[in-house]
């Protein structure tokens, strides 16, 4: 096989000096860093036996957190996939007074520090805030329900979807889109048979970025979810209340369950995705 | 130039319509902040900052900070040197574990710190023996955001690194350079700038970050409270001036790193081109 000659066949040679200092380091670092604390993560839940962490995973009060973390993500990462792309085609199409100043405002949910984003969203969507107070007129509230945990997780995600969309939008290619003019398709046309199927991978890769951040999303949503246990109080949150009950197997299984979770759903995505390559030829 | 799609009808209607979603989703926020820290003038701004638990906060994000953001560049550095400039098996699986940390959720990030040195950890019992204290300490703090921000400056620089190949390192070895010259004389300042680009995110990751630090930290106030903990606190006891004038101080440190991070994008967008946005 390959590694009979170990060390030798295992990397190609070089000129280059540092090889062994340079990984070295990066592989302690990892394993120090990444490696043995997921470790933890993935055998400390067996300490309830199989029995405890399915009687764990099967409370009431976690599946209702599960079920609001998964749910609001998955709403939210939807309602992100046309407005992304409406920020992004709007980016990338057209040349208005303030565009540069809009581009660098996408990035804003990644710059701003998630308990400020909290704390601000919920000072807006309260019922004494400029929004809440005019949702509470129609009789909706905002704050402190599932409908503000959504609002937050909608806030973190757009970047996402802006930013994996607007390179593809940028590039797309011109001779396409012009060949499918000269023959006669309509701008509506275009866009529905050619544009959206080229943007449909890079769409599906931004919400299933915006997807994963927010299944994990804590600072900004806390403030603004009101955390009522059953109603809007969401995972992360009971990983951190087994916590302070020192449940420690409860709050690892709680954590891998989401964990896993999050992996199914992006490697799931991730297939639709190479079978839409596929098909497409692309 | 070929004629693309515009839908110049609709031009304005979509503009129109990205801005207003655009201002009430993501800037409005950022306003708020600003609006409820001067709610009572600049001297109700400046009282909750001139609090010793505030300074203390500040101080201790600062030095939380400058222990995470160096440690994770000299490893952005080492394995953007030895994934791009060498060929070797497992390397996605090394790829795969160094972009691991993004997908996780930041209370995971902290919970991981507790299970191996918490006082039910598989370490911590040990450790308590010998007299050091992991969580609940600035140790802690350090270790759940340095596993926060690990992939900031590696991402940055693998792709980038890997685009520019060994050439100009392999003619500089040739030619009788040493290691640490050909890395000092030619690859860092092919990199400089997206090296810079990535400790920029890293660090604004690094003095923002909260959930992590919160659950390991057991804020306690002038010890190991960070300023977005501090934030917190304030606002948990119903300080709403106070929580939003600390909550200003991150904020402008966000506003900051976009203005630095769009400036370095318009200027050495050629430079960092293998850069790839989040």
């Amino acid at each position: 096989m390959a590694a009979s000659k170990g060390w030798g066949r295992w990397r190609e040679p070089s000129v280059l000096p540092g090889f062994g200092l340079a990984m070295g380091f990066t592989l302690v670092y990892l394993s120090v860093i990444v490696l043995i604390p997921l470790v933890a993560l993935a055998l400390r839940p067996w300490e309830l036996g199989i029995d405890g962490v399915a009687r764990t995973l099967s409370d009431p009060r976690v599946l209702a957190a599960l079920k609001l973390s998964f749910g609001a993500s998955a709403l939210a990462a939807a309602v992100n996939a046309p407005l992304g792309l409406l920020v992004a085609w709007v980016l990338t199409r057209y040349h208005f007074p303030g565009r540069r100043l809009l581009d660098a405002l996408v990035d804003l949910p990644f710059a701003l520090p998630t308990a400020v984003a909290g704390i601000a969203l919920t000072a807006i969507y309260a019922s004494n805030g400029p929004v809440g107070a005019l949702a509470d007129k129609v009789g909706l509230k905002t704050a402190f329900s599932p409908l503000g945990v959504f609002i937050a997780l909608l806030f973190i995600g757009l970047p996402f979807v802006v930013r994996s969309v607007q390179p593809v939008l940028e590039d797309f290619d011109r001779e396409v889109e012009e060949a499918a003019r000269t023959l006669g398709a309509t701008d509506l046309q275009r866009i529905v048979r050619v544009v959206l199927p080229g943007v449909l991978p890079a769409l599906l890769t931004g919400v299933g970025l915006a997807f994963a951040r927010a299944v994990g999303e804590y600072g900004s949503v806390i403030f603004i979810a009101g955390n009522l246990p059953m109603v809007s109080e969401i995972a992360p949150l009971l990983i951190i209340i087994k916590l302070e009950q020192y449940d420690y197997a409860g709050a690892a299984a709680v954590g891998l369950a989401m964990l896993l979770i999050s992996f199914g759903v992006l490697l799931a995505l991730n297939l639709v995705q190479t079978f839409l390559a596929r098909r497409g030829g692309r | 130039m070929k004629p693309r799609i515009e839908l110049p009808g609709l031009a304005p209607l979509l503009v129109l319509l990205a801005t207003a979603s655009m201002a009430l989703l993501i800037v409005m926020p950022l306003g708020m902040v600003f609006a409820e820290a001067f709610r009572n003038g600049i001297a109700g701004y400046l009282e909750p900052l001139r609090e010793p638990d505030a300074w203390a906060a500040i101080r201790l994000t600062l030095l939380v900070a400058a222990i995470s953001v160096p440690l994770n560049a000299v490893f952005g550095i080492a394995a953007a040197w030895s994934i791009a400039k060498f060929e070797f098996k497992g390397k996605s699986i090394l790829l795969a574990l160094i972009d691991l940390p993004f997908s996780i959720s930041p209370v995971i990030s902290g919970l991981v710190w507790v299970l191996l040195f918490g006082a039910q950890g598989w370490f911590g019992p040990m450790l308590e023996e010998a007299g050091i204290k992991v969580i609940f300490t600035t140790t802690g703090l350090v270790l759940a955001t340095i596993l926060v921000t690990l992939p900031f400056v590696a991402r940055e620089l693998i792709p980038l690194m890997q685009e520019q190949g060994t050439d100009e390192e392999a003619a500089a070895i040739t030619l009788g350079a040493g290691g640490l010259t050909t890395f000092f004389l030619v690859t860092l300042p092919n990199i400089r700038w997206a090296l810079l680009y990535g400790v920029l995110l890293c660090n604004a990751r690094a003095m923002g970050e909260f959930g992590a630090v919160s659950v390991v930290s057991g804020h306690i106030r002038g010890l190991t409270n960070t300023l977005p903990l501090h934030v917190e606190i304030l606002y948990n006891e119903y300080d709403f001036v106070g929580a939003f004038a600390a909550a200003s101080l991150l904020a402008t440190l966000g506003l900051v790193t976009l203005i630095v991070k769009t400036g370095l994008e318009l200027r050495y967008a050629g430079e960092m081109r293998a850069m790839r946005r989040h």
